[in-house]
């Protein structure tokens, strides 16, 4: 530190510094940090933003559309829809956040460990992957749920299990590039640890796709938390859950609208949010452009 | 006084197997029986053109290939029996330095954590220590100590080149595997970087295995030098010997083929006949005699042994 103080003119300019600036300069990348802040920030204020308890039936008010005492209406057991929305923006996020870094760490690992020692070994888990890829993220979701039962864990569990195998394929191939550099060859002759070389020298040089990639795939696990909802795998009622509320509204769809449209709505801004920012991601970390 | 680095008839080979349905094998003789010995603070050249195997020798040596047979030792120790500790030891006493300067080094690191990382993986030092140490080292190779917090990019290749010898230094090698070390930089820097790793020769005392297709290079830098043909050395001894009156006629195709910087020294180039042929496939007998001015029925029949000459030696029927 003293050293950097005395010698300012040397202050490094690392290529993440330059990737921020131009993540940043980005508007597209602006309008999806501020969607998904706000959604993350309406859920965790949840308590106090709601204007009612979301699970608060009230009896006389079943079904009435907006107004200024709900703002978002009732559903068919009285309770509002905003705050139903609110509360249910939680799990949405909790499920699609902890499944996704579950998979970024399990399917990262297996991918790296995978492309580093190569040969059969290799082949092998990759073609392993490759049977997980073969089934369409929502059968699996719905195989493993209706095995072990619709709660919260298990739908992490059953979402994490979805995202391994591509994340699983994202780490290992630029694993395969950077296993051939020579300062891999280098760390080796200079007497590292397989376990250092893996993840102090290559992890750190894979890092930046592994997590665009994970907020591209938090949108996807946020349609399959709600599509697994919807077809009443997810969360149990009375919870609220946005998929949830939205096959609730479906019975309605004729004479209550907004039951369906509001949550559907609130699904739409935060995939399209986190989309945006995992775009701006991507773009900002392309190595294309990193290399100017 | 025993070899510092002993290689005796090492051998590497490749298998590819390809297609499908019925997959064929083929064996690529990188290396093919190498023996050598590099004496202490010695420089000693490995030359040929690319495919013929100086490469893979040089990597097997300090076991980032693990070569198929033959014995390496270094001071004595065998190093193809080292395991674990004992080969850090001998990895420690033993560095290498690349050709390409862009990928020597990690990009997410600073110089100063590649140059220290060594230092508390060995134990040598940490902390404060071990950055003066790199500072210490930085100064040696002529870089500023300013470079410790700066990342790889921020440099040139000729600077690059200078940190990734800073680095194989930071352990306090006897030995240097130099493997094409000034090949991808631009002449002027070349000759700099020469003069460094000369200058680090003389003053450590070290001993270099300098791989190389440049003979000009060679010629300036070597003390003694062995020629390399599709996996074999075809000839070795001192460098003034081997270059100005070699003995196999593919160390004199080489030496012919290498440019003169002085016009009136320059003689009517004799044209190099064929291609160097696969080291999947070599030819019957010595691998050379396609192309070779000199060909006898023999040299077809069976690889010719390895004659000596005084100080030195070739593997041809002439000699």
């Amino acid at each position: 530190m003293t050293t950097r103080a005395a010698a300012p003119a040397f202050m490094p300019v690392a290529p993440l510094r330059r990737a921020v600036a131009r993540f940043l300069a980005n508007p597209t990348t602006g309008i999806g940090i501020i969607l998904c802040v706000l959604i993350a920030l309406s859920a965790i204020l949840a308590p106090w933003l709601s204007p009612h308890d979301p699970i608060e039936q009230d009896v006389i008010a079943q079904l009435s559309p907006p107004s200024a005492r709900h703002p978002l209406g009732t559903d068919y057991f009285g309770r509002d829809v905003l705050s139903r929305i609110l509360w249910g923006g939680r799990i949405s996020l909790i499920v699609s956040l902890s499944a996704i870094a579950a998979a970024i760490v399990i399917g990262g690992a297996i991918g790296m460990i995978s492309g580093y020692v190569g040969g059969r070994f290799d082949t092998f888990v990759m073609q392993v992957m490759d049977v997980l890829l073969s089934f369409p993220s929502l059968i699996l979701g719905l195989v493993v749920v209706a095995l072990l039962g619709p709660d919260l864990v298990n739908l992490v569990v059953a979402i994490g299990l979805t995202a391994i195998a591509p994340f699983a394929r994202i780490a290992r191939a630029p694993v395969l590039a950077l296993k051939q550099r020579a300062f891999v060859e280098a760390g080796r002759a200079l007497g590292y640890s397989h376990a250092r070389i893996l993840f102090v020298h290559i992890l750190p040089n894979i890092l930046s796709e592994v997590l665009v990639m994970g907020s591209l795939w938090m949108a996807t696990a946020v349609r399959t938390e709600a599509s697994l909802s919807f077809i009443g795998l997810g969360v149990k009622p009375p919870t609220p859950t946005w998929g949830g509320m939205m096959r609730d509204g479906f019975e309605n769809i004729l004479d209550a609208p907004w039951l369906a449209i509001f949550p559907g709505i609130a699904i739409l801004l935060l995939v399209l949010g986190l989309n945006m920012v995992g775009d701006g991601l991507r773009d900002a970390t392309d190595p294309k452009l990193r290399a100017e | 006084m025993t070899p510092l680095l002993e290689v005796d008839g090492l051998v590497k080979h490749f298998t590819v197997t390809k297609g499908f349905p019925r997959p064929v094998t083929t064996t690529v003789r990188a290396v093919d029986g190498v023996s050598f010995s590099v004496r202490r603070g010695e420089a000693y050249g490995l030359v040929g053109e690319s495919g013929c195997g100086k490469s893979t020798v040089a990597r097997a040596v300090l076991r980032l290939i693990e070569p198929d047979a033959g014995t390496v030792r270094f001071d004595g120790a065998d190093v193809r029996a080292a395991r674990g500790e004992a080969l850090a030891r001998l990895r420690q006493r033993m560095q290498i330095i690349f050709q390409d300067p862009y990928s020597s080094l990690n990009p997410r690191q600073t110089i100063g954590q590649a140059l220290t990382e060594p230092m508390r993986v060995h134990r040598l030092a940490s902390g404060r220590a071990a950055r003066d140490r790199a500072a210490a080292l930085l100064d040696e190779v002529g870089m500023p100590p300013s470079a410790l917090d700066r990342y790889p990019h921020e440099f040139s290749g000729g600077q690059r080149q200078r940190i990734g010898i800073a680095r194989a230094l930071t352990v306090e090698p006897e030995l240097l595997i130099a493997d094409e070390p000034v090949s991808a930089l631009d002449v002027s820097v070349q000759a700099q970087v020469l003069l460094l790793l000369r200058d680090l020769q003389k003053r450590r005392n070290l001993a270099f295995v300098f791989v190389s297709h440049d003979l000009g290079v060679v010629r300036w830098f070597c003390d003694r030098v062995a020629v390399m043909y599709l996996g074999r050395i075809v000839e070795e001894g001192e460098v003034s010997a081997v270059f100005t009156e070699p003995l196999h006629p593919y160390a004199r195709m080489l030496r012919d083929a290498s440019p003169v910087p002085d016009p009136v020294g320059r003689g009517a180039l004799p044209r190099i006949v064929g291609e160097i042929p696969s080291a999947a496939n070599p030819p019957s007998g010595c691998h050379f005699h396609p192309r070779c001015p000199h060909v006898q029925d023999a040299c077809r029949a069976a690889y010719p042994s390895w004659r000596r000459r005084g100080e030195r030696g070739a593997a041809c029927v002439l000699v």
